[in-house]
């Protein structure tokens, strides 16, 4: 467990600065890993200046929020993905199949619209998208809760129903109010993108990731007892109601606040515990930081498969990882069917 | 006394499922709740052990209020084998054993070596050491059935509560299933549908119906041609058997007069 970890963060080490040289504009690994470390305190000069102003530009002004943008937001919706799997116990519920993505885009741009947060200054964005998808997740679960248990069809349905409905509501206030999105528009919120990252979308995401990660870390037990089933966990010593109360919290959470600085980003909380867990099984103490590095990984490769692909033009990551996401989910879902 | 149980109370909606229940259990029986699908073995047993919050009456263990008890004291008092035990994701045998030992775990304790000598000794109990790395979910029905008696002695309670823990099981597993958990020799509370399996290995019995109970004694005492045909509406033959000096019951079809 420990090798795959440090094996995981040297790629992503390595993924961040090769990331952070690829685009329209390509800079070497070497002169990124340059730059980078000559913005370190006492490594000021220490390196000759092989590269030009305007490069050191692109990889401290735009490409570097951007690739650690990417890191936290597919660290976050992995670990999200991994939450919402425990809580419903299958491995399908994902924030953007499970209309989580959709209700926190919702909010959001009903929040930016009516100024309803606006109190809350530079944080009411999150907010808003945190209070929508908290709603969704506990509309989505106590809909598909049939005598005590998740039945996954009126779960994957009613995901798809509110998930339109949501859709919808973003739409009219998009048609209705084009100047009330401010710094986003409807497009970003449907289809999710990283580009326009700033150093400042940073903080909050990271912070609420860091502490997520550490309340679910110390509950693996937890996490696992409760795949057993509801029943079953409480015999086993959780208090099942006060943790599944936890997970519906720090999974809207992780949602919300993602979702407020990214758009929303489909299928990688789907796609990532999958892998995790065939690499090494259910256990939530190994899934949860495997998940979150392979996340943040794989979401800075799409990423610069979407300034790539059509350059100059971009594309928004979130249909990417729709295209990649989809089939996986087709696939998945033929799998459990069949083993059922 | 372990457990005693009074006048408990449980719907499922509009339904009731459990009109006032009461019994007990003494330190060291075996006591069997037997009674047709639908009588409330099931649910009494998921009150007992938390799955389920009553609607009235109370539960003792130990002589301490279970409602009250936190999560983790209650499952150190008491073990739990249900009749389902699927896991959606794949772990390994030796960490779905490893799992009884949470209880005993602080917040940020990791497993020590004490507790990985503890889910190896409960493996080797149930014969199942070999399987420790295998995937539990490609285990057959009774060898997934042992690795959860194996939790429940990771969890090293010695008070036992089965809920029809041989369902959907073979004979051979049936009967392995009840001798492991015999040869413990831990106090025992277990909802059994099989008759016959009640007769072989509870002290006591209690009969369930509708959501009350309506008999209880000892085998021998409850298992009569009489009640059965109370209880289930079939007619049968009970015999003492000679081997095993337990009660044992044929069921007789329509025709069969005796």
């Amino acid at each position: 467990m420990l090798g795959i970890v440090i094996i995981l963060i040297i790629l992503a080490i390595i993924t961040m600065i090769v990331a952070t040289g690829l685009g329209p504009v390509s800079v070497s690994p070497l002169d990124t890993a340059k730059i980078l470390l000559s913005k370190f305190p006492g490594c000021n000069g220490i390196f000759e200046q092989t590269w030009t102003k305007v490069e050191s530009n692109i990889v401290l002004g735009l490409r570097i929020p951007r690739v650690c943008l990417g890191m936290v937001v597919g660290a976050s919706l992995a670990v999200c993905g991994v939450t919402m799997q425990a809580l419903v116990r299958n491995n399908l519920a994902d924030p953007f199949i499970l209309g989580v993505s959709n209700g926190a885009a919702a909010f959001a741009t009903l929040g930016i619209l009516f100024g309803t947060f606006s109190f809350l200054g530079s944080y009411s964005l999150p907010i808003s998208a945190f209070i929508g998808s908290a709603i969704t997740i506990v509309f989505v679960y106590m809909i598909s809760r049939v005598r005590g248990r998740i039945n996954i069809t009126q779960l994957l349905l009613s995901g798809v129903a509110i998930s339109m409905i949501m859709g919808g509501v973003t739409q009219i206030i998009k048609l209705s109010a084009p100047n009330a999105l401010g710094l986003h528009n409807a497009e970003f919120w449907m289809s999710g993108s990283l580009a326009g990252a700033k150093w400042a979308y940073l903080k909050l995401p990271l912070i609420v990731l860091v502490i997520c990660m550490i309340f679910l870390q110390i509950h693996y037990r937890g996490l696992n007892i409760l795949l057993l089933g509801e029943e079953t966990a409480g015999a086993l010593g959780i208090n099942v109601k006060r943790l599944q109360k936890e997970l519906v919290l720090i999974a809207s959470l992780m949602a919300g606040v993602t979702i407020s600085v990214s758009g929303t980003i489909g299928f990688v909380g789907l796609m990532v515990p999958h892998f995790t867990r065939l690499l090494v099984g259910g256990d939530h103490r190994k899934v949860l930081p495997i998940s979150a590095l392979l996340g943040g990984i794989l979401v800075v490769w799409v990423d610069v498969a979407a300034r790539m692909i059509i350059a100059p033009e971009e594309l928004p990551v979130g249909i990417l990882t729709a295209v990649i996401g989809g089939p996986i989910f087709i696939y998945m879902l033929k799998k459990q069917t069949k083993e059922k | 006394m372990r457990l005693k149980v009074e006048n408990l109370h449980y719907s499922y909606g509009e339904s009731d499922a459990l009109k006032g229940v009461s019994f007990f259990v003494n330190e060291g029986e075996f006591v069997g709740l037997i009674g047709p699908n639908g009588s409330g073995k099931s649910t009494a047993l998921k009150n007992i052990y938390r799955g389920l919050r009553p609607d009235k009456g109370s539960i003792e263990i130990d002589g301490e209020n279970l409602l009250t008890m936190s999560y983790k004291n209650s499952a150190l008092k008491m073990a739990v084998v249900g009749q389902e035990n699927d896991v959606p994701f794949d772990f390994m045998v030796e960490e779905i054993v490893a799992m009884g030992r949470t209880p005993h775990k602080k917040l940020f304790d990791l497993d020590d070596e004490h507790d990985k000598e503890i889910v190896h000794h409960a493996l080797e109990h149930l014969g199942m050491e070999s399987m420790a790395k295998k995937n539990y979910l490609h285990l057959s029905g009774g060898e997934k059935q042992r690795v959860i008696i194996a939790r429940a002695i990771a969890q090293e309670s010695d008070f036992y509560i089965l809920d029809e823990p041989t369902n959907h099981l073979d004979i051979s597993y049936q009967l392995q299933i009840f001798d492991f958990i015999k040869r413990l020799n831990v106090t025992v509370l277990s909802a059994i549908h099989d008759l016959n399996m009640a007769a072989l290995y509870c002290d006591r019995l209690y009969v369930l119906k509708k959501g009350e109970i309506v008999l209880s004694g000892s085998p021998e005492e409850v298992l009569t041609e009489e009640n059965i045909y109370n209880v289930y509406g079939v007619n049968s033959s009970v015999t003492k058997n000679a081997l095993t000096g337990k009660v044992s019951i044929s069921f007789l079809p329509a025709g069969v007069n005796k």
